[in-house]
């Protein structure tokens, strides 16, 4: 958590001008419904995902999602 | 192996009989020789195995699974397991029977008489050789009420004539006592010579069995044959009386032959408990005693061994020369496709493990997993299995149906093939797809077909050789730009497939049916399955025929006495008249060649085939890893492959990038034959990227077409023209996760002009993500001097549906 907030802090969006908060966010992957607390934009909703979780984490599920 | 035939019959789910065809063509699973020869089939493969590992207790065990009276059995078999071991072929046979002796000798282990819930039924078992103690061992298991009437004053016949070096008295005494602890009734001095024995018997008990080496055992009741002897049903050991056995007393080469005893004795138990239950008598008894068996075991590369002399041979094996002799043993085996394919090595199994698998993963109840989708859209499809399996099994066929029905049942993740399916919609789109007759000319003797992935990784190449041809080749040489279908095959896709094939066919038509010249092995071999009348020959024969480029001369870098290892395509391995065309142009070169052991009609996938890429991308980097370097630690349990020293000569484009993206240095043969650099060195080419792929096929048109003095090629989107920056890391990366350099320019583009993006307050780089129809792509990025600076790139496949307030 301590690093996500970290993550979280260093990024600003720069539609709204806002500083990014630690949301909520919904995924969905073959039939299957997610939800990850993620840094986003409380205003517009733009989320950030970072490379270490797309290539890791999120590949993993999506991996194991093709195999049901 | 016709590998590009579409199947139009089976669009359901594997049937069980189907398979059950597939299962019985792998024959991993099939016993070694040794059981098969054995009549009682002891699993002579694992308790040889056992003893060289010193597991005395759980060879004996393994022993006593089958074997009754292991501690005498052990000792005195004759071992015509030894006849048959495969070790032969390679030295000499395991000495089993000795390592029988040696074990008993070694083991703490007791025989254990494990034993059903008793029956009612009684049997009476006459004699008490060694196929009356079978009998009387195996029903006594069963449960049966079993009484043991023995002429003599002891359990045991003629065992007790066996010297004592091999059969010390005492053994015999300890081991038959088992019969009685497993409450056998045991009735010495029997009158077995009486007139009216058999007949009392028989009348008395529920079923008889009668050991013929029974001494002065009456047996007039009992119908003979016209030579005087016994009539017994050969199968299940009946005689002419109802529920009364008869056996023992063999003889094999006019030696007693123990093993055989046993097995007459386990043979009438087997009959007698059929009868006492009211089953067939005979059904099913096919694979009783010693038979064939199916399983292959490739010697080759085994070092011949000698037998362990005993050093004391009254005494046999000590425990150390019996591991030794235990050593010697292969452990019979065939695994003759893993050891070539990485694919059926990672999984763990072999074809009839895997054929269930697939039946599994199509036959699951609705909510279980299909746990084998990405093994099956795995296989290379490349045929190399088929190849070596001494019955033929196709892993490739079984999991290109799995595939369509995959797609068919709607539990295919697009994740598999949508990659390679974009990129031959690609080349099938405007930005390549082409057909045209030669420049000033309204017909065509000929159409070339250079292939998109040839066109994408050696278009200056490609040009140059259609030029050859138009100069060469009279009746004028038209062109056809476009993909020949095989990713929409490999997909599973037979509609999509099916269209690609008619549009081909209907192109080649309205030219006028010319003869097609090929670049692509896989095209060549495509239309040569799918599209009746088209001639088509290589463009390496065509070279042979016209005559090399400039006669050959100073064409090739590195030519004259520089050796090459030709790396075969996979899909050329029934078409040896173009690898030895291909071969002959090399030697023409002034090529020496080095055969790979995997090469002619044995090549390896470079894991494009089947799409093997796109599915298990891991897969197919460690593949061609295996397949470019010699791996100190190698990470497979059969699977090795020779990498040769020499440059690799490819005529398979997809060959050439992935074998050259891995590190070795690998040039196509049509980089030879029309060098676009004079004197450049074309196996130091290395990797290229996808988006260069797709650059390079719009170069092969556009210069056709202004050759034609057409106009074409397609509309240039908005966010084409963005110049984008980035390290050769960056770059490599990106393309490692297939993401495209025209992907991220929409992400920048879409960024850009939404503002939709984050800005990191640490680095100054912007980060913006665009979701496509099944992608989504992240880019950090910079604006430049030029375009964007592109720091990195990633993307998943989980959709993003939104924050949740």
């Amino acid at each position: 958590m301590n690093n996500m907030s970290e993550e979280a802090s260093e990024w600003s969006c720069t539609g709204c001008g806002k500083p990014l908060e630690i949301i909520k966010v919904g995924f969905s992957y073959m039939k299957g419904n997610f939800e990850v607390l993620l840094p986003a934009c409380p205003a517009c909703g733009v989320v950030m995902i970072p490379e270490d979780m797309a290539t890791g984490k999120m590949a993993e599920a999506e991996r194991i999602l093709e195999d049901k | 192996m016709q590998p590009f035939v579409a199947f139009a019959s089976r669009k359901q789910v594997m049937e069980k009989s189907e398979l059950q065809k597939w299962e019985y063509k792998c024959i991993q699973e099939e016993p070694p020789q040794c059981t098969a020869g054995c009549p009682i089939h002891v699993d002579a493969r694992l308790f040889v195995r056992q003893v060289g590992r010193k597991e005395w207790d759980n060879a004996f065990k393994t022993l006593s699974k089958t074997m009754p009276f292991p501690n005498i059995v052990g000792r005195i078999c004759d071992h015509p397991c030894e006849a048959v071991c495969k070790r032969v072929e390679s030295g000499e046979p395991i000495a089993i029977g000795a390592l029988e002796r040696a074990c008993i000798e070694n083991t703490q282990e007791k025989v254990k008489g494990v034993m059903l819930p008793r029956k009612k039924l009684r049997v009476a078992v006459i004699g008490s050789g060694l196929s009356s103690l079978t009998v009387a061992w195996d029903l006594l298991r069963k449960g049966y009420l079993i009484t043991v009437f023995e002429p003599g004053k002891r359990l045991g016949g003629t065992l007790w004539e066996y010297p004592e070096t091999i059969l010390p008295p005492h053994v015999i005494t300890e081991e038959l006592t088992l019969l009685e602890s497993l409450g056998a009734t045991v009735r010495l001095s029997a009158e077995v010579g009486r007139d009216g024995f058999i007949s009392d018997i028989h009348g008395e008990f529920d079923a008889v069995y009668a050991g013929l080496d029974t001494p002065d055992l009456n047996l007039h009741a009992l119908d003979r044959d016209e030579q005087g002897g016994l009539r017994v049903e050969p199968l299940t050991l009946a005689t002419n009386l109802n529920g009364l056995f008869a056996g023992g007393k063999c003889r094999k080469d006019g030696l007693l032959s123990p093993i055989s005893e046993v097995f007459e004795g386990r043979r009438a138990a087997t009959s007698i408990d059929r009868y006492a239950m009211n089953v067939s008598m005979e059904s099913g008894r096919d694979q009783e005693g010693p038979f064939a068996t199916r399983l292959y075991t490739n010697i080759e590369g085994i070092e011949p061994l000698s037998r362990i002399a005993p050093g004391d041979p009254a005494r046999g094996f000590s425990a150390a020369e019996a591991v030794g002799e235990a050593e010697r043993c292969i452990q019979c085996e065939c695994m003759e496709c893993v050891k070539v394919c990485l694919y059926l090595d990672r999984y763990k199994g072999y074809p009839k493990k895997y054929a269930r698998q697939v039946f599994n993963n199509e036959g699951v109840i609705f909510g279980a997993a299909h746990t084998k989708n990405q093994f099956v859209n795995s296989c290379s499809t490349c045929g190399l299995c088929e190849t070596v399996c001494p019955n033929d099994f196709f892993m490739g066929d079984l999991c290109l149906q799995a595939r369509r029905t995959m797609l068919e049942k709607k539990f295919m993740p697009s994740s598999f093939h949508e990659f390679a399916l974009q990129d031959m919609a690609h080349s099938n789109g405007e930005r390549f797809n082409l057909c045209r007759h030669e420049a000033g000319r309204e017909e065509s003797a000929w159409l070339y077909f250079p292939s998109c992935q040839l066109c994408a990784t050696s278009p200056g190449e490609v040009l140059s050789s259609y030029r050859f041809l138009r100069e060469s080749l009279s009746g004028g040489v038209g062109i056809m730009l476009r993909c020949c279908g095989a990713p929409a095959f490999w997909a599973g896709r037979d509609v999509f497939f099916r269209e690609s094939l008619e549009t081909v066919r209907r192109e080649w038509d309205r030219m006028g049916r010319p003869r097609v010249i090929t670049a692509c092995s896989t095209c060549r071999s495509l239309f040569v399955d799918n599209i009746p009348g088209m001639e088509i020959q290589t463009l390496w024969k065509t070279v042979e025929e016209i005559g090399l480029p400039n006669g050959g001369a100073s064409l090739a870098y590195g030519g004259e006495g520089k050796t090459v290892a030709v790396a075969d395509p996979c899909i050329t391995r029934h078409d040896r008249e173009t690898q030895e065309s291909v071969r002959r142009i090399a030697h023409s070169l002034g090529f020496a060649i080095e055969e790979l052991p995997l090469s002619g009609e044995k090549p390896e996938c470079c894991g494009f085939g089947g799409l093997m890429y796109n599915a298990d991308p891991n897969l197919a980097r460690d593949l061609i890893t295996h397949r470019t370097t010699n791996m100190d630690k190698v990470d497979t349990t059969y699977y090795r492959t020779k990498v040769s020293a020499h440059d690799y000569l490819a005529y398979c484009a997809m060959c050439r990038d992935n074998l050259a993206a891995a590190g070795k240095r690998t040039a196509h043969l049509i980089e030879h034959l029309f060098p676009t650099v004079a004197g450049g060195d074309p196996a130091a080419r290395g990797w290229i990227s996808w988006s260069e792929r797709r650059t390079n096929r719009a170069r092969v048109k556009e210069f056709i077409l202004r050759e034609l003095a057409e106009k074409g090629g397609g509309i240039l989107e908005d966010y084409e023209g963005i110049a984008l920056q980035m390290t050769p890391e960056v770059r490599r990366r990106i393309d490692d996760r297939r993401i495209l350099e025209d992907d991220i320019r929409r992400v920048i583009d879409h960024a850009e002009q939404s503002g939709k993006r984050l800005h990191n307050l640490r680095t100054g780089h912007f980060l913006a993500y665009l979701q496509s129809e099944n992608v989504t792509f992240w880019v950090e990025y910079s604006p430049g001097d030029i375009g964007f600076t592109v720091h990195n790139a990633y993307c998943h496949r989980m959709k993003i549906v939104g924050i949740k307030q």
